[in-house]
């Protein structure tokens, strides 16, 4: 089935984030399927859309996943409803247990990475030394899960990968700012993030690590941290 | 199912404990409860969930699995009856956001609300008015978040229904009135009167008792 095909009367809409990985979890997702949505790229710093408003008003935040004008919100949320509601191929396994350890690590990876890397670079000195000692057994964490498997999700690229993948788009900056590299602490994850970023759906989605930690600088120097 | 081993590592007075012995009674699931001194904990708490060591915990033929809203779709996926997330995937959708903005936002904000500082009350009230205004907007003309009946974001909403009325009870205070939330206020009042819910909550008084000695411990220091 060919995209034109699958997306046949049906209107995808993504309210998006050049930058946001979360935003970029659903491309990848969509990709995987076959589909691709119209991307309203989001002015995050000069002002929110109405549309970004209105569609998501708890949060108003991207990513948005507009399904024939329905929104749906949250980006592992938005994952879990393109695979329930485009079922091949499946992006969840099938077996219910590995499905509920996929869920477990997809809200690990939601609870803690995002936000202690947001740490590294928003801080210096002792605060920075901490956040960075954090992020370390986080990804220590996920190496662990990962193990000798060729992706998070077994023999094929699936859920999990889609929910972590993006977020190593902004590895280099906390490498950057932090001054250290996750290869030093996780060659396994390390050799998986090489694996995952030869695929097409992610190579197309992922903006460059440098444009990323130029992006985390000016942010830095909008919250007056040198 | 024959030979089914189910157990869960739980804590009565705990609201997330609670939604899973929920779930699985919803369902007609045999389970042995095994309480977990959260002071001391055990080994096999420790060596199921070793990357949060938090209840609850669910072990089923012997294969762990945490976090209460995993549990619950787990739950939900294994075995047939009471159906706890809808069949249609845009409603999951909106339960599945609703029930982690209750599990992420809600309860937090309603929790340090409670039991924070005088210094930090102004700036913590007015986060907790704020979400249950949201959650205010969401409970108008619904009888349940989940409708007429109850599904996954009332399971996860026990907190709201029972333990909020409880805790403030217990420590004296009232944050939010029935005449600026009448919604919220009829819904803790069906969700004790709900079948499906009702005999699964832990006792009132005892409840109460429980954070009374809390609100003692706190203060004698």
């Amino acid at each position: 089935q060919n995209i034109r095909e699958r997306m046949a009367g049906e209107q995808l809409v993504l309210l998006d984030f050049w930058a946001s990985p979360f935003c970029n979890r659903v491309k990848i997702a969509l990709a995987e399927k076959g589909l691709k949505a119209r991307e309203r790229e989001e002015d995050l710093f000069g002002g929110k859309s109405e549309l970004l408003l209105k569609s998501n008003p708890v949060h108003q935040k991207v990513p948005v996943f507009l399904h024939n004008g329905k929104p749906v919100c949250e980006s592992t949320n938005i994952v879990t409803y393109i695979d329930e509601t485009w079922t091949s191929p499946p992006l969840l396994p099938t077996c219910t247990y590995e499905r509920a350890r996929a869920r477990f690590w997809a809200d690990f990876i939601d609870k803690k990475l995002f936000d202690t890397g947001g740490n590294i670079w928003r801080s210096t000195g002792q605060e920075q030394e901490a956040a960075t000692k954090d992020f370390i057994q986080i990804v220590k964490l996920l190496e662990g899960t990962l193990g000798d498997k060729e992706f998070l999700s077994g023999d094929k690229f699936g859920f999990i990968d889609i929910i972590l993948i993006p977020l190593t788009s902004w590895f280099y900056a906390y490498e950057t700012f932090g001054g250290f590299k996750v290869e030093d602490h996780c060659p396994k994850l390390s050799a998986w993030i090489k694996r995952c970023s030869e695929r097409e759906s992610v190579a197309k989605v992922l903006p460059c690590p440098q444009k990323v930690c130029e992006l985390v600088g000016m942010m830095r120097k909008m919250n007056g941290i040198e | 199912m024959a030979n089914e081993e189910v157990k869960l590592l739980g804590a009565w007075a705990s609201p997330f404990s609670c939604r899973v012995e929920n779930a699985l009674k919803l369902k007609g699931v045999k389970y042995e409860f095994i309480e977990e001194d959260l002071q001391n904990k055990s080994p096999l708490l420790l060596q199921s969930n070793p990357v949060h060591k938090k209840i609850p915990v669910l072990i089923h033929n012997g294969k762990p699995i945490a976090e209460s809203l995993v549990i619950i779709e787990y739950i939900d996926e294994t075995w047939d009856g009471y159906p706890i997330l809808p069949k249609d995937p845009y409603e999951r959708a909106v339960a599945r956001f609703w029930a982690k903005f209750l599990d992420e936002k809600c309860l937090p904000a309603l929790w340090k609300a409670c039991w924070c500082t005088e210094e930090e009350k102004e700036k913590n009230v007015e986060e907790a008015l704020g979400v249950l205004k949201i959650l205010e907007n969401e409970l108008k003309n619904k009888k349940f978040f989940g409708g007429n009946t109850i599904n996954m974001v009332d399971i996860a909403a026990n907190f709201i229904g029972y333990w909020f009325g409880v805790v403030q009870e217990a420590l004296g205070i009232k944050l939010a009135n029935a005449e600026s939330f009448p919604a919220l206020h009829n819904y803790m009042n069906e969700y004790v009167k709900c079948s499906h819910i009702k005999e699964h909550l832990p006792p009132r008084e005892k409840l109460v008792g429980f954070f009374r000695a809390r609100v003692q411990a706190t203060s004698s220091s």
